[in-house]
């Protein structure tokens, strides 16, 4: 199982803070992630359907897009960040 | 030092941290971010932050400014939840014995923290509406991306 957490106004799109999933077997990438919570329903949808400025952190550290997710414990997703 | 709070901070009590009982420091640089009221229109910013990674985050840029400059110490506190304007959001303070790292270590720090620390600015407008996130801006991006 993964943990897969949820910040900003990609949360509200999707409803909840954070889940538990199963993930499939061919999904192994953070674009392969992206593209099939989106089938999950609407709200996936609507939070990720410019999958392209979706910033993402595998085990609490930045990742990009093409890089594996084998072995994330805990995955985030989240707009850019607007700190400081 | 790290350290993301509720809580107000104290400037100089944090100034003080990093100098008192010392010789060596000469120069400290303190950058102070501050909530705006957007011309009249916004009642308070709504901070969001991913706790844990938020600390880790800006330790590790930390780590990178102490490897970069020669410091002698060097302290950010990052708040969230509710922050109406006139009041704290971040402060950074970098002491070294000389001026010019001290300035470069926390210009450095505050750019990076603004694009890559994980925290969520949401706007709460004075008419009582729920406003926007707040929209990164590409000009962050570029300020940090001058420092590599």
């Amino acid at each position: 199982m993964t943990r897969l957490i949820y910040f900003a106004w990609i949360r509200e799109r999707i409803g909840k803070l954070e889940e538990e999933v199963e993930l499939p077997s061919d999904v192994t990438t953070v674009s392969d992630l992206l593209q099939w919570l989106r089938g999950r329903g609407e709200g996936y949808e609507a939070a990720l359907q410019q999958p392209k400025i979706i910033r993402v952190a595998i085990n609490q550290e930045h990742v990009e897009h093409r890089e594996p997710i084998a072995g994330a414990r805990e995955i985030a997703l989240f707009p850019p960040m607007t700190g400081g | 030092m790290i350290r993301i709070q509720a809580e107000d901070f104290d400037t100089s009590a944090e100034i003080a941290r990093l100098t008192s009982g010392r010789g060596d420091v000469g120069a400290v640089v303190t950058f102070s971010g501050l909530c705006r009221d957007e011309a009249g229109t916004l009642a308070a910013l709504e901070i969001e932050h991913y706790p844990g990674m938020a600390e880790a985050e800006i330790g590790r840029i930390a780590v990178q400014a102490c490897e970069r400059w020669p410091l002698t110490g060097l302290t950010a506190v990052h708040r969230f939840g509710r922050i109406l304007p006139g009041q704290n959001i971040v402060l950074v303070v970098a002491a070294s014995a000389h001026r010019q790292a001290a300035f470069e270590a926390a210009h450095f720090l505050m750019d990076y923290l603004k694009s890559r620390a994980p925290f969520w600015k949401k706007e709460h407008r004075i008419d009582g509406s729920t406003g926007e996130w707040v929209e990164a801006k590409e000009s962050d991006e570029e300020a940090a991306a001058r420092w590599r």
